[in-house]
């Protein structure tokens, strides 16, 4: 009898094992940062990229509906990647397209921006990298889509591909 | 001559705090740092990693204590920012729960087993 209870309860913790397991089986193992969030954005100072003169986020965040945060950097190769999505959406004119740029070389980025074009209404600097840390990112590139009342309303880690671009649209409309 | 040594005196005593104040900041930096994983890096800490993010992190963190942030709020707010698991030391709540009482209830079981066997030996 007892060998019986004993043996069932071995099946039973080893059946226990197999559903958790196999049902992890499909999960990713990735640790993926929460997208959606409603956190407000937190007030910072920063340098203008080409006139460097120092600018608060209450006067980069006035007067639109939307903004897009572009986390970027010249060394930054899928950074690379997105620009054309970016200067895709630099063409909505209800929106206002931010770039910071990320623990950069200043020559390297306007090498970058006058290579490949400029999608900004502005370009503001993030030279330690603290800015980002406190806006919550991870790594370049990232962008947020933020509202009027400065919430972060969308995140996007990684560069943005045409799928994420009608994404942001359908939030823009 | 006496009061310029009194105004000496009480000048190097202010410098003496601020520098102790310095020094304590940078203690509990480490040691906030060292609690803080690195979310970009395999198992390690803020403190051990040389990445950028930990780097930023480092900025951030001493940032917080100068502007008069305690260590609790600090925590707080890196969880915030990036979710329960940025910290090493989870907090107790409804989702960390079976992470918590777990330990427990195998110690309380595993103890029940020896003391069982060990009264079936006597």
């Amino acid at each position: 009898m007892k060998n019986k209870i004993l043996l069932f309860g071995i099946i039973l913790f080893l059946s226990f094992c197999f559903v958790i397991l196999f049902k992890s089986l499909n999960n990713s193992n990735v640790y993926v940062p929460k997208t959606v969030s409603e956190k407000t954005l937190v007030n910072f100072n920063s340098k203008d990229f080409f006139s460097e003169v120092e600018i608060s986020s209450n006067e980069i965040f006035f007067g639109k509906e939307f903004y897009i945060l572009n986390i970027w950097s010249s060394w930054c190769l899928p950074c690379r990647e997105e620009h054309p999505q970016l200067l895709q959406l630099s063409k909505n004119s209800s929106v206002k397209l931010i770039g910071l740029n990320y623990k950069d070389n200043p020559k390297n980025a306007k090498k970058f921006i006058d290579t490949l074009g400029n999608p900004y209404s502005i370009i503001i600097i993030d030279e330690k990298g603290t800015i980002s840390i406190e806006l919550g990112a991870y790594g370049v590139p990232e962008t947020y889509i933020i509202n009027k009342d400065k919430k972060i309303i969308k995140k996007f880690a990684g560069p943005l591909n045409d799928k994420s671009v009608k994404e942001i649209n359908l939030i823009l409309k | 001559m006496k009061l310029q040594k009194i105004f000496l005196i009480i000048f190097f005593i202010f410098n003496f705090t601020q520098i102790h104040s310095v020094e304590n900041n940078n203690e509990l930096t480490h040691k906030i740092s060292k609690n803080i994983r690195c979310l970009i890096c395999q198992g390690q800490s803020v403190y051990d990693s040389q990445s950028d993010f930990a780097l930023s992190m480092k900025l951030v963190i001493e940032k917080k204590l100068n502007e008069g942030l305690k260590e609790k709020e600090i925590y707080e707010y890196l969880i915030d920012q990036y979710g329960q698991w940025i910290t090493y030391d989870p907090e107790f709540n409804q989702k960390t729960l079976i992470l918590w009482a777990l330990p427990i209830l195998l110690f309380i079981i595993g103890g029940a087993i020896i003391f069982r066997k060990l009264i079936v030996l006597k």
